[in-house]
């Protein structure tokens, strides 16, 4: 029977598996992502998180499956979509300014051939603003910090405007205040209605920062809001062996229901 | 003639003449040179940009096969089978090849990249070189001259060729400029741009395209072996001077010009050096020259700053340590300005013998700290100000980290160099403003041991 998948989902996933070199990484992915959800990735080193992301994006190839967003497949609903990859998945060391890589936000719109205008770098500029970097912009990149780094791709995010998006590891190694930064970002978008799917590695924040989870061991263990989703039975289920200390479960969970 | 006598019969007169076009005959040589280094300097930023630089390598050795097959092709069909588009075309062909060849190895087998170029690259070469042997054995026309596309020849260019030479040149330098923003997104984040439609697969053929369009232009002039050079010297000497990527590209495109100008001229003088050997080492002299002196990542503009922030912090230290003291040995306040004696100092920081005579005397030559004939050291007026500053400073920014150590400030920069700065005026205020404070001296918020030197560091 196939699972029901209605177009009000902004992401359904389909009977997903992704294999490298014939070895699986994803198995039968089945999921449903529900409009204005903040949703957490979460699951152990190697679970494939990335991949499902990137899988979802076309990034690298399906074995098998479909990725439906707002009922349609990927490549004509690229609008609605916005892509914050791995700040260690570009050179920092490349001659631009924080300015220049926001503005690469707004390439799309421009298309072909077309020059950057005054209206592109007022609206990257806003966006800097917004991420509390504005002061920044004409630096260039290699000269921010891990946390101003990050908050350049977010900003790149913004300029997009999109409906859904994806983030991976966004938390990953950035200081205190870029944290709250990104926080206050991904309230921002689920005030006015927004999609959020971001991968995450940090149990202990799960609950504050994700009101939807997806628990991800090669297969999904458990999908659905994280206060009936992030139980001590799941994370087990999800990390196995690898989570033998009791404590750091039982550190996450007094954070449930926060 | 000897090479000593090449150098020898060396004619000033005759090279100013070749350097300012003075010649008719090597005018156009050295234009389109000139512009084969401009071409080469853009286009090979990207290619460096893209890291692929070993993949211009490969391309350029393909392309020896391509030339000999082609030059056997034409003479057997009878035609002039030294006509130069058609050894290009030939050069382009098995210059692509090889590519391909490298792309499906890297795909099929589990080889990575880098091992698959060096094979296509060594393979083609070598097969390169065994058919431009037979070919000159062929009967008919002289295959005589074709080994200038090994090491470069460009008085071998002949005058109908030199516009075929400067129009291909001029189309790819304009495809490259209007795909700058393309380019400019593919080479930071590929994933990105595919995620937003771009196609990443046809900019990258593109990219290639016109890479294989300035290497194979080139070869005559330069030599299929240092074509690579001449498309990545530039490009790494531009990067030295420059973070921004439009200044990289103008200053790749004049440094490519430059060394394409000068190499040309000097060969067209010495026709026995070989011309692609002189560009290159043109090119590799601005690079020496960029690598050391260039002002926004050379080594020396780097050590200047690094002395610098050294001699900054040295001084701080010195003056704040200084100040210490005196409030840790006087009772009253506000406190005086008296000698101190140098042991103290020393026990204060840890500070070896020599490192506190070279502060000092950097200290000194600031007028900030005078030496008494006793022996010991005092702050001159202007000093004492400085040091009841930096230390007020330093004891603010300390009370701020440990109130609000929980949240970094967002404006605190990790460029060392920033120190001094990071605590200019407004900053000051801020922190008064933060931390209710208008003393004009603030307590230190941690017990400092003038007797055992002991003392946390917070900001260093």
């Amino acid at each position: 029977m196939r699972p029901e998948h209605p177009p009000e989902f902004p992401l359904a996933i389909h009977d997903l598996t992704v294999a490298y070199h014939r070895k699986p990484v994803l198995w039968d992915i089945e999921l449903n992502v529900p409009q204005g959800t903040l949703a957490g990735i979460v699951g152990p080193n190697g679970a494939g998180k990335s991949t499902l992301l990137k899988a979802c994006l076309d990034l690298i190839p399906k074995t098998s499956g479909e990725v439906l967003i707002y009922g349609k497949p990927y490549e004509d609903q690229r609008d609605l979509i916005a892509y914050v990859p791995q700040r260690e998945s570009v050179d920092w060391d490349f001659p631009v300014s924080a300015l220049d890589v926001v503005v690469m936000g707004t390439y799309r719109k421009l298309g072909w051939f077309k020059r950057v205008g005054k209206a592109q770098r007022q609206r990257a500029r806003e966006a800097l603003e917004q991420v509390g970097i504005g002061h920044l912009a004409d630096r260039q990149i290699s000269q921010l910090s891990g946390g101003q780094q990050q908050r350049v791709f977010l900003a790149r995010a913004l300029v997009q405007d999109a409906e859904i998006y994806f983030m991976d590891e966004p938390f990953a190694a950035v200081d205190a205040a870029t944290e709250q930064a990104i926080i206050e970002l991904l309230q921002n978008f689920n005030a006015k209605g927004k999609t959020v799917l971001c991968v995450h590695h940090d149990l202990a924040t799960v609950s504050r920062y994700f009101d939807h989870l997806v628990l991800l061991n090669m297969r999904i263990v458990a999908s659905g809001p994280t206060s009936e989703t992030f139980t001590r039975e799941n994370l087990h289920k999800t990390y196995g062996g690898k989570l033998n200390l009791l404590d750091d479960v039982a550190e996450a969970l007094k954070n449930v229901g926060r | 003639m000897s090479d000593v006598s090449v150098i020898a019969s060396f004619d000033f007169e005759l090279f100013w003449e070749t350097l300012f076009l003075k010649t008719y005959n090597t005018r156009l040589v050295v234009v389109s040179v000139t512009l084969l280094g401009a071409a080469a300097g853009l286009i090979g930023s990207f290619l460096l940009l893209r890291k692929q630089s070993l993949l211009g390598d490969a391309l350029s050795h393909a392309t020896l096969p391509g030339i000999g097959i082609a030059f056997a092709l034409m003479s057997a069909l009878g035609m002039n089978a030294k006509s130069l588009p058609g050894l290009l075309a030939g050069a382009t062909i098995t210059g692509l090849l090889g590519i391909l060849l490298v792309l499906a190895i890297k795909r099929t087998t589990r080889l990575k990249e880098d091992a698959a170029m060096g094979i296509v690259l060594s393979v083609f070469f070598g097969l390169g070189v065994a058919i431009l042997r037979m070919v000159q054995k062929l009967p008919g026309q002289s295959s005589a001259g074709l080994e200038s596309f090994i090491y470069g020849k460009p008085a071998s260019m002949i005058a109908s060729d030199r516009l075929f030479i400067i129009v291909v040149l001029a189309i790819t330098t304009f495809a490259c400029l209007l795909l700058l923003k393309e380019f400019t997104l593919l080479c930071f984040d590929a994933n990105f741009a595919s995620t937003e439609g771009w196609p990443t697969l046809t900019l990258d053929i593109l990219l290639m395209a016109l890479v294989t369009a300035v290497t194979v232009i080139g070869l005559q002039a330069v030599g299929l072996i240092l074509i690579i050079a001449f498309l990545i010297t530039p490009a790494t000497a531009a990067r030295f001077w420059t973070n921004n990527l439009r200044h990289m590209l103008w200053l790749a495109a004049i440094i490519g010009a430059v060394s394409g100008w000068l190499g040309a001229s000097v060969s067209a003088l010495l026709p026995k050096l070989p011309a692609g050997a002189i560009i290159v080492i043109a090119a590799a002299v601005i690079f020496l020259i960029s690598m050391i002196f260039g002002l926004a990542r050379g080594i020396l503009p780097r050590l200047l700053r690094h002395l610098d922030l050294q001699r900054k912090v040295g001084r701080q230290h010195i003056l704040r340590s200084t100040y210490e003291i005196l409030e840790n040995t006087q009772e009253a306040h506000p406190i005086q300005n008296l000698p101190i004696p140098m042991d103290l100092l020393r026990k204060h920081r840890y500070w070896s013998k020599g490192e506190l005579a070279k502060v000092i005397r950097q200290a000194r030559s600031e007028d900030h700290i005078e030496r008494r004939p006793t022996g010991e050291i005092c702050l001159s007026e202007s000093g004492f100000g400085e040091a009841s500053r930096i230390t007020r400073n330093h004891r603010l920014w300390e009370l701020y980290l440990i109130k609000h150590a929980d949240i970094a400030p967002s404006h605190v920069d990790r460029d060392a160099d920033m120190v001094e700065h990071l605590l200019g005026a407004e900053i000051v205020r801020q922190l008064e403003a933060e931390l209710d404070l208008e003393k004009p001296i603030v307590e230190s918020p941690h017990i400092i041991n003038t007797e055992l030197g002991l003392q946390s560091e917070p900001t260093t």
